[in-house]
């Protein structure tokens, strides 16, 4: 036995000893213990999105012990002396008593509300990682569109818990949730009189909405985490590309001892993090909203950031209505409410079957893409953000008139047009920089490294001086993978029938996709193929890239070569040698 | 490599310092584990940092970052009980908004230095104490092998034989019928949650000869008390101020115009657009819902000058002086009108309900 090894002590080898013996636990153990977990930043993000739930539960747990969720009138003669004499529903004055005589109760509350929107920050974040590091390819698309449902079941859980105090803000909240209800076709105002127990406000919709907050809803989310959790951990975590990541291994730290210490460590980043905004950045001060009374409003009232899409989109929207054989189709409710997030979720749940059905690839991924070498995956990613963006920062309109000190009508206006231009731009932008940024990519496979200096040759030429890349570098440079193109429509395949997938407008259309999605820029290296994946780690010899060469190459013709697609390699293969 | 052999366990290989290889707990039928980052020329990783000085002084860090944690939540319980809020603990007089911020500030404090010490410590001891390992994990196809497939479907196939669940198919199609009420029994059992809206939506409270008042004072209005031209009042029908279900849909602003600002209002009568000059109050105090016409904010903001009533929602924006039409935002529909008149006493009261829904568009509105 090793020096180092610690000796058990016999207090833990007797537990661990009687449930070994009664559930066979040390082989399933062990496995966990040894656990891979690959050590990238960006692999925090969903992380966050965890532990924020944890301490959603634990602070949400403590709240309900002293929240009374009910619209029961109250006349209020508590310590906020400025409401005293208030007539206020039960909820409010209860939340009033958590913040003002329940000591920490204010501080609960706060992180409580902090922990809701990290949340929400940090699933978003976590998803355009996926996204952009294409993660959510085979075999993990299961696991996307869980999370897909857990963005939407976030949103609604943070709406039903914003309102459930019922303050002048949140009372407006619901009623343009019951506005927008009862705008939708046939069913709607049968589903807002039986979600608010008849006319708005009613006296049933704070105990209902309780109920779905403290219990349904987060039951569901915590049954979808551990799905997400335990399909992650079946399927192993994704890797970044990396000198020694393969397809077929999974590199990094084990769970024991080093993801335990890191995730008690980052737990108790996010904890504190919170601690802090909750102590010194006031959240939600409902006492100076006042109780809800349906005539009442304030100005700038926006919602929590996550549902600013929404709000947004209702006031980019203009006054369209359909009136029809005695209906009304209110699209100027039923389209902001519905169209931009049907959009983007549909849009993010469809996308992983889209690129496999424009790409033809069917293989599992484990290693994660870099986003250059995806240009229409990330371009799309973009334009997402700026369409969402745009929407978002519509729901300040006010806020952003006022600041900018320029007409609000103009505000909306420039969100019109730029809802649709904005991430059409965006999306061409990003595109040809991620081509632009695979042609550095080239250059660096084929040229290397510049170092600073030129050098003269007798004959009077000037070269650049290059260093090659490390092994390191080359590993994370030359790690695109392109999709190979699919045959043009209606051509004729080896048995001389076009194929049934290439006929048609579907045919027509997948080679349209086909064509974008496999838009590549070329390594212009003679000897590429000696340093593909799939040859596993430890190949840290023995691959001979002479200096000589590269400068050759540096020099020659292999510049700018990625520009045609077509020759590739021809370049660099004809590196004159001097 | 020294193999031990450890009671009731399996075998485990431990590496020897200096060995080539860092192996943590790995059966020997499994593929080896493999320091990837190593390259062979350098040295084996050290099982302990190899800067003692430098983990000696991390040690202490770590050890001192735990004790502030310790003294630090020491300090939230203190703070817990020497910092009293609510009103039978503080002192008549004293500012309870300001004694809860101070314990706040307190207990959020002391938390916070737990917290991150806490946090802190641990990413140093992790970062700084342990020897930076990794190890690789080799992946298997998910996708299971064609035999074990096949066997699956054999078995599958074979179960499904024995239940006869293909051979009698009266007993499947039945089965299905019998589920079928009880999986629509859920959606039948939440009919109850609320009453049907009949036509509920297009009727508000008022009626001819109930008086306005306002909403804050509860007070009745004489038109000779609402004579400042470009001023706008928030009334509600007398007798319902604590009936929230009513004022959500019954409130009403009144604007005074100066003469000649008023224009020939309109609004819909049943389903025809008629002048309602005579809606008014002497051709100069309208009222108009206060409920917009959009998704259901209270409009609350109106400009003298322009005659603009803005809801701060979603900036819908209507021209008052001109039947309160809708100059600029997502509300598709004019705010309605409400018949004025000046009851036996002089007040200012309805001269009947709207004549149109009020409020959010809904679809059996037409």
């Amino acid at each position: 036995m090793s020096e180092d090894a610690v000796k058990i002590p016999a207090a833990v080898s007797g537990v661990g000893g009687w449930l070994d013996d009664r559930f066979h636990g040390a082989r399933g153990v062990r496995v966990l213990m040894r656990k891979v977990f690959p050590d990238h930043w960006s692999f925090m993000l969903g992380e966050i999105a965890l532990w924020s739930f944890v301490i959603l539960l634990l602070t949400g747990t403590y709240l309900a012990l002293f929240f009374v969720p009910s619209s029961a009138p109250v006349v209020y003669h508590g310590s906020y002396a400025k409401l005293d004499g208030i007539t206020m529903s039960q909820a409010y004055q209860s939340t009033l008593n958590i913040s003002f005589d329940v000591r920490g109760g204010l501080l609960i509350r706060q992180i409580h509300h902090w922990a809701a929107d990290l949340f929400m920050v940090a699933i978003m974040a976590h998803m355009l990682r996926v996204f952009f590091t294409g993660a959510y390819r085979k075999p993990r698309e299961v696991n996307w569109l869980i999370g897909i449902v857990l963005f939407t079941l976030g949103m609604l859980e943070g709406l039903f818990g914003y309102s459930l105090p019922d303050d002048q803000l949140s009372g407006a909240g619901l009623r343009i949730t019951e506005g927008v209800l009862q705008g939708i076709p046939i069913v709607g105002t049968y589903a807002a009189f039986f979600l608010f127990g008849g006319p708005f406000p009613g006296n049933s919709i704070i105990p209902r909405m309780y109920i779905l907050h403290v219990f349904l809803i987060p039951g569901v989310i915590l049954a979808l985490i551990t799905a997400h959790l335990f399909f992650m951990f079946h399927q192993k975590h994704t890797q970044m590309p990396a000198l020694g990541n393969t397809e077929k291994n999974v590199v990094g730290q084990p769970f024991w001892p080093y993801f335990l210490l890191k995730g008690q460590a980052w737990f108790f980043f996010i904890f504190g993090a919170l601690a802090v905004l909750s102590t010194f950045a006031q959240i939600n001060p409902i006492w100076l909203y006042g109780p809800y009374t349906p005539l009442a409003i304030s100005s700038a009232s926006q919602p929590d950031f996550y549902m600013g899409i929404l709000e947004g989109s209702l006031r980019m929207m203009p006054a369209w209505e359909i009136n029809f054989l005695g209906h009304t189709l209110s699209l100027s409710v039923l389209i902001p409410a519905l169209l931009p997030l049907a959009i983007i979720f549909t849009g993010a749940a469809l996308w992983p079957f889209f690129e496999q059905w424009a790409t033809g690839d069917r293989a599992p991924h484990n290693i994660n893409d870099r986003p250059r070498n995806a240009p229409v995956r990330t371009g799309t990613g973009v334009a997402a953000i700026c369409f969402y963006g745009i929407l978002w920062a519509e729901g300040a309109n006010d806020v952003l008139a006022n600041a900018l000190q320029i007409p609000l009508y103009t505000v909306t206006w420039i969100s019109r047009v730029a809802i649709f231009v904005v991430p059409i731009g965006a999306f061409y932008v990003t595109r040809r920089i991620c081509i632009g940024l695979q042609r550095k990519d080239s250059e660096l496979l084929t040229h290397g490294v510049e170092i600073g200096i030129i050098r003269q040759l007798p004959t009077g030429e000037f070269i650049e001086e290059a260093r090659p890349l490390t092994d390191e570098e080359r590993a994370v440079v030359d790690a695109k993978e392109v999709p190979a193109a699919l045959p043009a429509p209606g051509q004729p395949d080896e048995n001389g029938v076009p194929s049934p997938d290439s006929r048609g407008v579907m045919g027509w259309a997948r080679a349209v996709a086909n064509r974008a999605f496999t838009e590549t820029v070329a390594v212009g290296d003679g000897h590429g193929n000696g340093y593909g994946h799939g040859n596993g780690h430890g190949q840290a010899n023995g691959h001979g890239v002479e200096e000589g060469e590269h400068a050759a190459v540096g020099s020659g013709s292999a510049s700018g070569s990625g520009d045609a697609g077509e020759d590739s390699g021809s370049g660099a293969g004809s590196g004159q040698e001097h | 490599m020294s193999e031990i052999e450890e009671p009731g366990g399996p075998r485990r290989e431990i590496e020897e310092p200096g060995g080539p290889r860092r192996v943590i707990g790995t059966p020997p039928s499994a593929p080896p584990a493999v320091d990837v980052r190593k390259k062979p020329a350098e040295p084996p990783v050290p099982t302990d940092p190899t800067d003692t000085a430098h983990a000696s002084r991390a040690e202490k860090l770590v050890a001192a970052l735990f004790i502030l944690a310790f003294v630090a939540g020491c300090g939230f319980i203190a703070a817990y009980v020497g910092l009293e809020v609510g009103s039978p603990s503080i002192p008549a007089g004293a500012n309870a908004v300001d004694a809860v911020f101070r314990s706040n500030l307190a207990l959020g404090l002391s938390l916070s230095v737990v917290l991150l010490s806490l946090g802190l410590g641990s990413m140093i001891w992790v970062r700084h104490l342990t020897p930076n390992i990794e190890i690789e994990e080799e992946r298997h196809d998910l996708r299971s092998t064609q035999a074990e497939r096949a066997a699956f479907q054999q078995e599958f196939a074979e179960g499904a034989a024995i239940s006869q669940v293909t051979k009698r198919p009266l007993v499947r199609r039945t089965m299905l019928l019998a589920t079928a009420p009880l999986a629509l029994a859920p959606l039948v059992l939440l009919r109850d949650l609320g009453p049907l809206p009949g036509t509920s939506l297009r009727h508000t409270v008022w009626r001819k000869g109930l008086r306005a008042v306002t909403l804050g004072g509860l007070r009745p209005l004489m038109p000779a008390d609402f004579d400042t031209p470009g001023t706008m009042i928030t009334v509600i029908p007398e007798g319902y101020q604590d009936d929230d279900d009513a004022l959500a849909k019954a409130g009403v602003i009144l604007i005074k115009f100066g003469p000649g600002q008023l224009h020939v209002p309109t609004n819909y009568d049943g389903g025809t657009l008629v002048s309602t000059m005579n809606w008014t109050l002497e051709g100069s105090i309208v009222a108009y819902s206060k409920i917009c016409t959009h998704v259901g904010c209270p409009v609350a903001l109106y400009e003298q000058t322009t005659h603009h009533i803005l809801c701060p929602c979603h900036q819908s924006t209507f021209d008052a002086a001109n039947g309160a039409n809708v100059i600029f935002g997502p509300a598709a529909r004019a705010l309605p009108q409400l018949p004025l008149m000046v009851d036996s006493s002089g007040y200012i009261a309805a001269a009947s309900d709207f004549t149109q829904p009020v409020g959010p568009s809904f679809w059996e509105r037409g």
